[in-house]
């Protein structure tokens, strides 16, 4: 009896932690616009026609409004979405408030550079195969902190799902990952480790 | 054993070049304007308060202190001494830097590759002990959240993350320039960074040009030949904390006051 009255209760408890409390702890918003990145792969080619690096370095991770008027100052097609982007953004001149899904807290400095440049990274191993979407996915974040849930990453006990694990290089060569990245120092340190890179803390944070 | 603790301890690790960071501080040029601290403060996002007169309570990573040689007039001198984190790198391979080798949460650290000795903000739990161990008196508590007056919050620099209540803060050799200096070198795809491309706040806003910024081993940098000058020494040399900050002064009361011996007087003073 008391064997059953356990179980109820920790069945109760994992219910509650692992399929309630996650509902109530991330919220969801959607991105201004419905975007494809899987059509605009197919117009402007690799993912440098839009996310460059600049001439002092930095990395246009959300690329400003100019690049899209580029080819969008008037409608290219029927797209209600495009339509959307022209009326409320390009005309006006205002900036698109892209949700960041990969925003690291304030303390975390990142480089594009050493990352895309110097280890020869590809995209995908951090941020998924997001370049085949055909939709922006929900943004979801932690009420508490505000952070983007790729951050602390999908699985809520918080087991380490990198997303070199996932990779998969199919006959072609192409590498395919299956869940979107968790960002956490955890991962970085892990590769740091791996590579034997400065894992000095002024390395990562600011 | 001991190739083989280096190996197991990776203390030659990371594939970026060696540098030694430090500064050259004149202090015959100093004239003690405080420009240097004013560009710290609002480089580094140092927080502030409405009568920030109480220095006890007040922060600051870059401090100008002011000493005398003591006599009357017409004799008087006075000697400006800025002083920054001195980001010490102790003796042998293991550093002992003061405030890292006390910090029970890894919240400072020495870098190998850089020589800066960082602070984590968001890892710093306020025990405060690295500001008991440091000789110095570089390390600052806050005492309170920083409240930036209306509008200010603009102006802030995005590549400091501003610190909160609780937490012990420290002058970074402007690590974030460090930063950005590599963020660019590796866009050029190249490792190296010129001294011209990497320089503390306080360094470029010195009017007299009293403080020089650069790899101490790198024969190329200025600061190189300068802490070899006559009259160069660092502050509480004895203590075997091994500073990157050099001074200078030709001034002899000024060696003196900062525990420099000259010649005889000076046997078995300083530290090696
Ligand atoms: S001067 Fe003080 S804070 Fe700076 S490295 Fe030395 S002991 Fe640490
Ligand atoms: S106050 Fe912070 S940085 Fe200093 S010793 Fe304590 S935990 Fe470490």
């Amino acid at each position: 009896m008391p064997l059953a009255g356990f179980s109820a209760g920790l069945v109760v408890c994992l219910f509650v932690g692992w399929l309630v409390f996650p509902q109530i702890l991330y919220s969801e918003k959607t991105q201004p616009i419905d975007f494809s990145h899987k059509l605009h792969v197919d117009e402007v080619g690799e993912c440098d026609g839009c996310h460059y690096f600049r001439e002092d370095g930095s990395f246009s991770g959300i690329p400003r409004l100019a690049s899209c008027v580029e080819c969008h100052e008037e409608a290219v097609g029927e797209h209600p979405e495009e339509a959307k982007l022209v009326a409320e953004y390009v005309k006006p001149g205002k900036e698109i408030p892209w949700l960041v899904y990969a925003r690291q807290p304030d303390c975390v400095y990142f480089s594009h550079a050493a990352h895309v440049k110097m280890a020869e990274l590809d995209c995908v191993i951090c941020h998924g195969p997001i370049g085949d979407s055909d939709h922006t996915r929900p943004y979801q974040y932690n009420l508490i902190t505000g952070y983007s849930r790729d951050i602390w990453g999908w699985n809520i006990a918080g087991m380490s799902k990198n997303a070199w694990d996932y990779s998969q290089t199919d006959e072609s060569g192409e590498v395919h990952i299956d869940s979107p990245a968790r960002m956490k120092m955890d991962d970085c340190a892990i590769c740091h480790e791996e590579k034997g890179t400065n894992d000095g803390c002024f390395v990562c944070h600011k | 054993m001991s190739e083989q603790h280096h190996e197991a301890h990776k203390h030659h690790e990371g594939h970026g070049t060696k540098y030694k960071y430090g500064m050259v501080i004149d202090l015959d040029k100093c004239t003690g304007c405080g420009a240097c601290m004013v560009a710290c403060m609002a480089e580094n996002n140092i927080s502030f308060r409405k009568d920030n007169s109480d220095k006890l309570l007040s922060n600051y990573w870059m401090r100008v202190y002011k000493i005398s040689n003591g006599l009357p007039f017409p004799d008087t001198e006075i000697c400006y001494i800025p002083r920054p984190c001195m980001h010490c790198e102790g003796h042998g391979h293991h550093h002992h830097t003061p405030c890292v080798s006390v910090c029970p949460a890894v919240a400072t650290d020495y870098d190998q590759e850089t020589g800066i000795v960082s602070q984590i903000y968001t890892r710093c739990f306020g025990c405060r002990y690295c500001m008991a161990a440091c000789p110095y008196h570089v390390r600052v508590f806050n005492w309170w959240d920083p409240k930036w007056p209306e509008g200010m919050e603009k102006y802030l620099s995005p590549d400091v993350s501003v610190r909160m209540r609780g937490v012990v803060e420290k002058c970074s050799f402007c690590n974030h320039r460090l930063q950005r200096a590599r963020n660019k070198a590796y866009a050029e795809e190249r490792r190296e960074i010129h001294e011209d491309e990497y320089q503390t706040a306080c360094t470029q806003a010195c009017p007299a040009g009293a403080i020089t910024f650069g790899d101490l081993q790198n024969p190329e940098h200025e600061v190189h030949k300068l802490k070899d000058s006559p009259g160069a020494f660092r502050l509480l040399e004895k203590l075997g904390t091994n500073p990157k900050v050099y001074y200078v002064s030709s001034r002899a009361w000024v060696l003196k006051a900062a525990d420099v011996y000259i010649g005889e007087e000076g046997k078995g003073v300083t530290h090696p």
